[in-house]
C-alpha cells in the first residue's frame, strides 16, 4: 500500500455510516454492509449528506481523477480545478445517483467527461433527459449488487487485457483521441484500430458473460 | 408509445460516452437515448467501461489544500442548471438547443421546410418538416447523416421509420425518404458535411440554402 492508496475505511467512517443508517427517516435496508465501500459512501452522501463519507470518496477518486484528467489532455495546471468541479458535482448532484443503474465509478466517469468537455469546447455535451424513479420505490439490493459485480468484473477484465488492447480501450474511453486521431498517432489504419477496440470489447463481453444468469 | 426499431449503433454510443462525437451527432444520440430504454442501457454499459478505466488510472497526488478547499465549498450557494425537459414533440436535448422557441421554418419548396438549429465546422443540426406523401428530394451524402423522427413517420428503400427511430446514411446510400400518410413528418437531422440535394437545389445554390 502506498501513501496514495485510499484508506480502507474513512477516518471515523464506519461509525458515521452506522449512525446515518439508524437515522430517523433513513433507509437502513438501502445500505447493507455487502455493498462496496464506494457505494456505501455515495448512498450516505446522497441520503444523509454525510461529509465523512464524502471525504472518503474524495480520497478514493481525486487522485484517480487527476491522473485521468491529465491523460485526457487537460494541462496539469488546470487539472485540479477540474477535479474540484467534479467532486463538487458529486456532492451537488448526489440525488441523481442510482446504484440500480450505475456503479459509483461509472457515474463519476460521466460527470468527469462532461466537465472536461465543458472545459475543452464552447458548448458542453448535450445530455439525455433524466430518469426519475418513483418516490418511495424500495431499493432492490440484488440488482445493486449485480451492477457492482459487473463493475468489478469489468475492471479485472481490463487489467487482464494485453498492454496494446488495454491502451487502445483506455484512450478511447478517456476521450483522449478520436478513432481518427488514434490512427494518425499510431500509424495504424482506421480499420485495425476499430477492430482492435472491438476485440478488446468482445474480450470484455466474454468475461462478463459468466455473470449472466 | 411507439416501439423503436432503428437504434444508435454501438460504436456511436461509445463515442458519445467518451465525448468525442461532433456536437450535432451528440444531440441526436442524447435525444434518442431520452426516447429509447434499450440504448440508454447500452450507453450505461459504455459508462461502466469508462468507470473501470477511471478506476485503473495511475493516481496522481492532489495538492495539500485541495481537499479542504472542496470541503469548504460544500455549503456554497449553488443553483443547479435546469435539467433538459421535453417541450411538446421536442425531447429535452432538442428543446435545449431550440431554447424553448418555436421552430423557425424556412421553405425548401414542395411543402418541405427546414430550421437550421446550428451549423458548425464539424457538422450541422436541423429540423425537417415533410408533408404527408411528400418526398425529401433525392440526395446523396458527402459524409454521415443521422435522421431521427420526432413526429409522424417516413419510409424509404431501407424501411419505415417512426417516432424515435434513427436512420443512418453515408456516401453509399442513395435514398428517397417519403413521409407516410397522417401527420406531417418532423425529423431531427445531423450531418457532418453539406448535403447534396439533386432534384431541388443545384450545387451552386447550396450556399444559399445552407444545406
Ligand atoms: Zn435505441
Amino acid at each position: 500500500m502506498t501513501a496514495l492508496d485510499p484508506p480502507e475505511t474513512p477516518p471515523d467512517g464506519e461509525p458515521a455510516l452506522r449512525r446515518a443508517m439508524r437515522a430517523p427517516g433513513g433507509k437502513p435496508a438501502a445500505c447493507p454492509a455487502t455493498y462496496s465501500r464506494e457505494t456505501q459512501w455515495m448512498i450516505a452522501v446522497r441520503d444523509q449528506r454525510d461529509r465523512v463519507a464524502f471525504a472518503a470518496l474524495f480520497d478514493h477518486f481525486a487522485p484517480r481523477l487527476k491522473g485521468f484528467v491529465i491523460r485526457s489532455g487537460i494541462p496539469a495546471a488546470k487539472a485540479e480545478e477540474v477535479v474540484q468541479d467534479v467532486m463538487l458535482t458529486i456532492w451537488r448532484k448526489a440525488d441523481q445517483f442510482d446504484p440500480h443503474r450505475a456503479q459509483v465509478a461509472a457515474w463519476v466517469y460521466q460527470i468527469a467527461r462532461n466537465r472536461q468537455i465543458d472545459v475543452m469546447r464552447r458548448d458542453g455535451r448535450p445530455m439525455p433527459e433524466e430518469l426519475r424513479e418513483d418516490p418511495g420505490t424500495e431499493p432492490d439490493a440484488s440488482q445493486i449488487l449485480a451492477v457492482e459485480q459487473e463493475a468489478r468484473q469489468l475492471k479485472s477484465a481490463l487489467t487482464r487485457l494485453n498492454a496494446e488492447q488495454r491502451d487502445v480501450i483506455e484512450k478511447a474511453y478517456l476521450g483522449e483521441l478520436s478513432h481518427q486521431q488514434i490512427s494518425d498517432q499510431t500509424g495504424l489504419p482506421l480499420g485495425t484500430i476499430k477492430s482492435r477496440i472491438r476485440l478488446g470489447l468482445n474480450r470484455l463481453r466474454h468475461e462478463l458473460k459468466d455473470l449472466k444468469p | 408509445m411507439s416501439v423503436t426499431h432503428h437504434h444508435i449503433p454501438d460504436s456511436m454510443l461509445a463515442a458519445y460516452a467518451a465525448g468525442t462525437l461532433p456536437q450535432a451527432f451528440a444531440v441526436v444520440v442524447a435525444t434518442h437515448v431520452s426516447m429509447c430504454s434499450m440504448c440508454r442501457a447500452a450507453l450505461g454499459a459504455h459508462e461502466a467501461v469508462g468507470g473501470a478505466v477511471l478506476e485503473i488510472q495511475d493516481q496522481v497526488a492532489v495538492s495539500d489544500g485541495l481537499k479542504s478547499n472542496v470541503l469548504d465549498l460544500l455549503d456554497a450557494p449553488f443553483t443547479a442548471p435546469p435539467a433538459p425537459t421535453r417541450n411538446g414533440i421536442y425531447p429535452g436535448p432538442v428543446a435545449d438547443v431550440m431554447k424553448t422557441r418555436a421552430p423557425r421554418w424556412k421553405t425548401l419548396g414542395m411543402g418541405v421546410r427546414q430550421d437550421i438549429l446550428f451549423g458548425q465546422k464539424d457538422g450541422s443540426l436541423r429540423l425537417l418538416y415533410i408533408p404527408p406523401g411528400q418526398a425529401v428530394p433525392d440526395h446523396g451524402h458527402n459524409g454521415i447523416e443521422l435522421t431521427l423522427v420526432l413526429q409522424g413517420s417516413f419510409s424509404d428503400e431501407t424501411g419505415q421509420f417512426g417516432v424515435g427511430d434513427v436512420e443512418i446514411a453515408d456516401e453509399t446510400l442513395e435514398h428517397t425518404p417519403v413521409a407516410d400518410a397522417g401527420e406531417p413528418c418532423i425529423c431531427l437531422a445531423a450531418t457532418d458535411a453539406p448535403l447534396r440535394f439533386r432534384a431541388l437545389a443545384p450545387r451552386l445554390l447550396q450556399p444559399l440554402f445552407r444545406i
